[in-house]
């Protein structure tokens, strides 16, 4: 490189503009209080919350900038493992910790966040609000049932006209907890049900694979006569028509956030915070609710990790509640938050 | 005339600065050497730690892992046969779709277009290569499905009366099946066959074409007996590439084929393929499953390996019959 006058011009000035950037960008405390936490905290695990907790981070830089949480949406197993190896500070997770999943006993407290439905959605032009009990519903996702007009489904539907269109089951492609959640309502709940519950089911012949939730939202809209089971946020944004589907008592409600808190409020709640929603009793109480929880340390090492985990989850059981339901979440019920809020000051003193 | 004699002793030569360049040639072979043995090494890592991984759930029963169609990985019953079948109807179907396309491309650009626009075709058609996998997929899912479904439907019915054809193309009640699945494979296969074909068509002598055409050989008489015949082998070469990206390709895979489990004749029906269940149930998997899924893995990468191996010998067999010709 030439030492003109032109180089060493550029140069001083490129220094210069890069002194005065790292100048600015230095730790600007303008906040002034001291009692919040920073650094850095890292999550991982269920996407099936992930649209609530993006929403809740963003919300949250705003509240206190220099503590900076991240997500990765990498799936409850890859979370939970992640847990167990001390690669990540907190994990999200739909189900349960098992035995090899990675985690040890005695290492992480359940912290239930928010929950939501999972719709039974269904494509069939002109007919709105099908109502399906328990087995019928059974019967439609082994294949039993193969047609709109089956006698059982116009036995629950005595207002509607429905035609001979063959049933075609959608499902997820992917190994996912929301089939996990679905088969074990339908396990649970029904005594025809015969596929097992996990989150892989041998499906029925003729049955079609969409990739995630959105991917049974387009295979439902591309199919006529197409029945499937799809989170709330997918349904809602895609357009779907949702059934309303029998609770433990019998009623037939349509899934809505309210109904989904309205079923976790009647749900037992174990001593680990553990809680099982589905087939919820109550007139208002929407059958196939999926809890999510999020998995914290016992143990913390790292002092201001603890502070700053245990201030993002207070806030996510605060105020954070408040923004669950433009993300189709539902809050938690009262009983339930105080509940979670107690075992986190418990546990992180 | 007179005798020229040789010098009675060699001339004078420095070898002093001969040493470095030795060591020079020796360092830069070493060099070049570890580079090649690098792939060999990496192959062989592969090979060795994905079967070993994936050996607790091949060994719960071998055969089966090979021949059974049934999948389920909580009852821990592993049975890849379906996934197996749907690479390979996918990958023929990409393939005979793909192969014809990619020649009468290939032949356009080198014998019909005018030398002028040949830049520009070229460039348009390897903008299809770079097009990533995923959009690929996209496209499919949401744009090609809707609008294929009722051809598909349609055409099961005209067949339906013919035996042996009728269950090949059977009734339908979605595009999400192997049949759409093998076509976005085609399109992302037409860049690399067409690029290559098109290079193994510029070689032959133009002493062939022109000697086609004093014989009085129409272009089509031309291109069958000169250019294609000379070609063979590096059409064959050509296809093998494109097959190992159809085998391999995942994701425009799993978003178009509809995610079914075991074998089904219908090529308008939903299936899976080896590497789309890979991608698609890796996430949530764990123990035994994970295992089993690197088996697929294994079985996978065995499986390009003899198809390329396989190539090569047709190859190799086509090469010799050509140089006997022309000897």
């Amino acid at each position: 490189m030439k030492l003109n006058r032109r180089t060493v011009l550029g140069t001083i000035t490129a220094g210069a503009l890069a002194l005065s950037m790292a100048a600015c960008g230095g730790s600007d405390d303008e906040s002034g209080d001291g009692d919040l936490a920073s650094g850095e905290i890292i999550g991982s695990g269920a996407s099936f919350p992930d649209a609530f907790y993006a929403a809740a981070i963003e919300a949250y830089g705003e509240i206190n900038p220099d503590l900076v949480v991240t997500y990765s949406a990498d799936g409850s197993s890859a979370g939970k493992e992640a847990f167990g190896q001390d690669l990540n500070d907190f994990a999200g997770t739909d189900s349960l910790v098992g035995d090899d999943d990675g985690p040890e006993a005695g290492s992480f407290q359940y912290i239930p966040t928010v929950a939501a439905p999972i719709t039974v959605s269904y494509n069939l032009p002109g007919v709105e609000g099908v109502q399906i009990d328990q087995e019928t519903l059974a019967g439609i996702f082994q294949g039993d049932i193969t047609t709109w007009n089956d006698p059982a489904l116009v036995a629950t539907n005595p207002d509607l006209t429905l035609p001979d269109t063959a049933i075609t089951v959608a499902h997820r492609s992917d190994g996912s907890g929301t089939t996990k959640n679905f088969s074990t309502f339908l396990d649970e709940a029904t005594d025809t049900w015969t596929l097992g519950a996990s989150d892989e089911i041998e499906w029925p012949e003729g049955s079609i694979g969409g990739e995630k939730n959105t991917g049974v939202a387009t295979v439902i809209t591309q199919t006529e006569g197409a029945i499937g089971y799809v989170d709330l946020a997918d349904a809602t944004e895609t357009g779907l028509v949702t059934a309303a589907i029998e609770n433990a008592d019998g009623a037939f409600v349509q899934p809505s956030l309210d109904a989904s808190t309205a079923a976790l409020d009647g749900a037992v709640v174990n001593d680990d915070l553990s809680y099982n929603p589905l087939n919820a009793a109550g007139a208002e109480s929407y059958a196939i609710v999926a809890p999510t929880y999020i998995l914290i340390r016992t143990d913390y090492e790292d002092e201001n990790v603890a502070a700053g985990v245990k201030e993002f989850v207070t806030y996510l059981l605060t105020d954070g509640q408040d923004i669950a339901a433009d993300a189709h979440f539902a809050a938690l019920p009262e009983a339930l938050r105080t509940k979670a809020l107690d075992a986190l000051n418990e546990t992180i003193a | 005339m007179t005798a020229t004699s040789a010098p009675e002793t060699p001339p004078e030569v420095d070898l002093g600065g001969e040493a470095r360049s030795r060591r020079t040639d020796k360092g830069f072979t070493g060099l070049v050497t570890l580079a090649g043995a690098m792939v060999l090494i990496v192959l062989g890592l592969i090979l060795v730690t994905t079967s070993f991984q994936a050996w607790p759930a091949i060994a719960l029963d071998p055969i089966e892992f090979i021949t059974g169609t049934r999948w389920s990985p909580s009852d821990e019953v592993f049975g890849t046969l379906g996934f197996l079948y749907g690479t390979l109807v996918t990958s023929i179907i990409a393939m005979i779709v793909a192969v014809p396309v990619s020649i009468g491309i290939a032949l356009f650009i080198t014998e019909v277009a005018h030398r002028r626009s040949r830049k520009y075709i070229v460039t348009i058609v390897d903008l299809l290569a770079t097009i990533p996998s995923v959009v690929f997929g996209l496209v499919g899912s949401i744009v090609l499905i809707p609008w294929v479904t009722p051809i598909y439907q349609w055409w099961a019915g005209v067949v339906s009366p013919i035996p042996g054809l009728n269950a090949i193309f059977d009734e339908t009640n979605t595009g999400r099946n192997y049949f759409t699945a093998g076509l976005i494979l085609a399109v992302m296969c037409i860049p690399i066959i067409t690029s290559i074909s098109r290079e193994v068509f510029a070689t032959v002598p133009d002493i062939d074409k022109q000697g086609a055409y004093a014989l009085g050989a129409t272009r089509w008489e031309m291109v069958k007996g000169a250019i294609l015949p000379h070609s063979f082998g590096g059409l064959v070469g050509a296809s093998m590439l494109g097959l190992g990206r159809a085998m391999g390709e995942t994701i425009a895979v799993a978003l178009v084929i509809g995610g079914a489990i075991g074998i089904n004749t219908n090529v308008f029906a939903p299936g899976n393929t080896m590497a789309a269940v890979i991608a698609q149930q890796w996430g949530e998997s764990g123990g035994l499953h994970t295992d089993a899924l690197i088996g697929i893995g294994v079985l996978l990468f065995a499986i390009t390996v003899l198809i390329n191996f396989l190539a090569r010998v047709v190859v190799r067999r086509a090469e010799l019959k050509m140089k006997g010709a022309h000897s």
